[in-house]
C-alpha cells in the first residue's frame, strides 16, 4: 500500500501537466478540464491499488493515463449534453500576473474552445496526435480504434480547424 | 496547415493549475486538507480527511500548523478552499448542536479509546481522569489518560477540557493553559465555583434525597433539585451506606 502511494504521487507529479493539457483540449474550458484531469488520476489511483506489483511495474503509464482520460471524457459527454462553447472567450480568465501571461492564457483558452467545437471523434484523434504528440499507434490504442480510422479522423479534424483558422485570420 | 499544427502544439504546453497535484493527493486520501476558520474561540486551523476532522489548533501561522500536523499525525497536509458547508458544521460542533466525524488514525488504540470516551461527556458537565480510565477498561491508567488528553490533536472539538482532576484543580490544558480551560467550561455552563468548593471540601459526589441516586456534581440529573435537597459524599462507600445507588447516566461508580 505504501508502495502504491509513492508510485501514485510520482505518477501525478510527472503527468499532471500533460493530462491537464489533454483535458483542456478535449473539454475546451479550464473548469471541466480540472474535473476530467482529477477524475483521471483518481481512477488511476483506484486501479493501481488493485494491480499486482508486477503489473504496476510494467505499466506504460503515459498511454494508460491517456486511455483513462479519454474514457472519463467520453463518460461525461454521454452523461451531460456537450455544452456549446462560444468562440470568443466563454470563460473570463482570472486576470492575474503580467499582462503578457493573461494575453497568452486568453489565446490558449480560445484555442481550446475552438478545438472543443470539433465533433468528439475528430477531436479525440486530433488532440492525441497533435496536442499530445502521440504516435498513430499510441493514439489507436488509447482510443481503441484501428490506425486507419484514427488517421482519417485526424485528417478530417484538421481540415475543419484549418477552415475556421482561415476565417479568423481574415478578421 | 502549419499554423494549425503549431497552435495545437501550444495547447500541449499548458501547465496544470497551481495546487493541482496536492488536490488530487488529498482526494485520494493521501493528504489531509486544511483551512483556517473563524470560531467563537478565535481563528482555528482545522484539518480533515475523508474520514472526518483530524486536527484543530490555534496555531500562530499556517506554517506552524502544517509543521505540527506533519510531525504529530504523520500525514501530509494541503491547504484548500474549504467546502461551503464546513464553517457552519464547525460552529455547530463547537456550540454542541451537532457531532462531526473524526479521523483518529495515527493515534494509538489507547489514545483513540480515551478520546472517543471523552466525546461522550455532555456539554456543561465534567468527569475526573479516573472515570475515563475506568470506563475504557484501564482503571489504573489514570496518568496515561492525562497524557493522551494532553496530546489531543483536536482540542475544543473533542472536549478534553471536560476532564478534570477529582480534587477540583482544573489542571493543565493543551489548548491554552488552565485559564483557557476554565473559560471554555464556564462558556459551556459549568458552575466552576460550586464544583471547586465541593472538591476542596473533599466531596466527590452529590446525591438527591428524593431519588436516592448519586451523581458527579455536574450531572444533568441533578439539575432540577433544590440546593437543600442535595447530600454530598466523599466516596462511593459512603454513598452506598446511605442507601444511594450510582446514576446510570454519569456512572460515578459501577452499578
Amino acid at each position: 500500500m505504501e508502495g502504491t502511494e509513492r508510485v501514485f504521487e510520482r505518477l501525478v507529479r510527472d503527468n499532471q501537466d500533460r493530462i491537464f493539457a489533454l483535458s483542456l483540449a478535449l473539454t475546451g474550458n479550464r473548469h471541466d478540464a480540472e474535473e476530467v484531469a482529477q477524475d483521471t488520476f483518481l481512477r488511476a489511483y483506484r486501479a493501481l491499488a488493485d494491480y499486482a506489483p508486477e503489473r504496476v511495474r510494467e505499466l506504460k503509464q503515459r498511454a494508460w493515463l491517456h486511455r483513462i482520460a479519454v474514457n472519463v471524457f467520453r463518460n461525461r459527454v454521454r452523461g451531460v449534453r456537450p455544452r456549446l462553447v462560444e468562440l470568443n472567450g466563454s470563460e473570463p480568465s482570472p486576470a492575474s500576473g503580467p499582462e503578457e501571461d493573461v494575453l497568452r492564457r486568453a489565446e490558449i483558452d480560445e484555442l481550446a474552445a475552438r478545438v472543443a467545437c470539433l465533433p468528439a471523434r475528430y477531436r479525440e484523434a486530433v488532440v492525441l496526435r497533435h496536442v499530445q504528440e502521440l504516435s498513430y499507434a499510441e493514439v489507436a490504442e488509447a482510443l481503441g480504434q484501428p490506425v486507419g480510422t484514427v488517421k482519417a479522423n485526424v485528417h478530417r479534424g484538421l481540415k475543419i480547424l484549418r477552415g475556421e483558422n482561415h476565417g479568423d485570420g481574415d478578421d | 496547415m502549419a499554423t494549425v499544427m503549431i497552435d495545437l502544439k501550444r495547447l500541449g504546453d499548458v501547465k496544470a493549475p497551481a495546487g493541482f497535484a496536492e488536490r488530487v493527493l488529498a482526494q485520494a486520501g493521501m493528504a489531509d486538507s486544511y483551512a483556517v476558520f473563524e470560531t467563537v474561540l478565535g481563528p482555528v486551523y482545522v484539518a480533515w480527511s475523508r474520514l472526518g476532522v483530524s486536527a484543530a489548533m490555534r496555531s500562530k501561522s499556517a506554517a506552524e500548523f502544517q509543521e505540527w500536523f506533519e510531525r504529530e499525525i504523520g500525514r501530509r497536509l494541503v491547504r484548500v478552499d474549504p467546502p461551503a458547508d464546513l464553517a457552519g458544521k464547525i460552529s455547530d460542533q463547537l456550540s454542541g448542536k451537532r457531532r462531526l466525524r473524526f479521523d483518529l488514525r495515527g493515534l494509538t488504540p489507547f489514545s483513540q479509546a480515551v478520546l472517543e470516551k471523552t466525546l461522550q461527556i455532555p456539554r456543561g458537565q465534567v468527569r475526573p481522569y479516573g472515570w475515563v480510565a475506568r470506563e475504557i477498561g484501564h482503571p489504573a491508567a489514570v496518568r496515561a489518560v492525562g497524557t493522551a488528553l494532553a496530546n489531543n490533536p483536536i482540542p475544543y472539538f473533542i472536549p478534553c477540557h471536560r476532564v478534570v482532576r477529582s480534587d477540583g484543580v482544573i489542571g493543565n490544558y493543551g489548548g491554552g493553559g488552565p485559564e483557557a480551560k476554565k473559560n471554555i467550561l464556564s462558556l459551556e455552563g459549568v458552575q466552576l465555583a460550586r464544583l471547586q468548593r465541593l472538591a476542596q471540601s473533599g466531596y466527590r459526589y452529590e446525591g438527591v434525597k428524593s431519588t436516592k441516586i448519586f451523581c458527579f456534581p455536574t450531572c444533568y440529573h441533578g439539575r432540577h433539585a433544590r440546593e437543600e435537597n442535595f447530600v454530598f459524599f466523599h466516596d462511593e462507600t459512603e454513598a452506598r451506606a446511605a442507601g444511594y445507588r450510582p446514576c446510570k447516566d454519569c456512572r460515578p461508580a459501577v452499578a
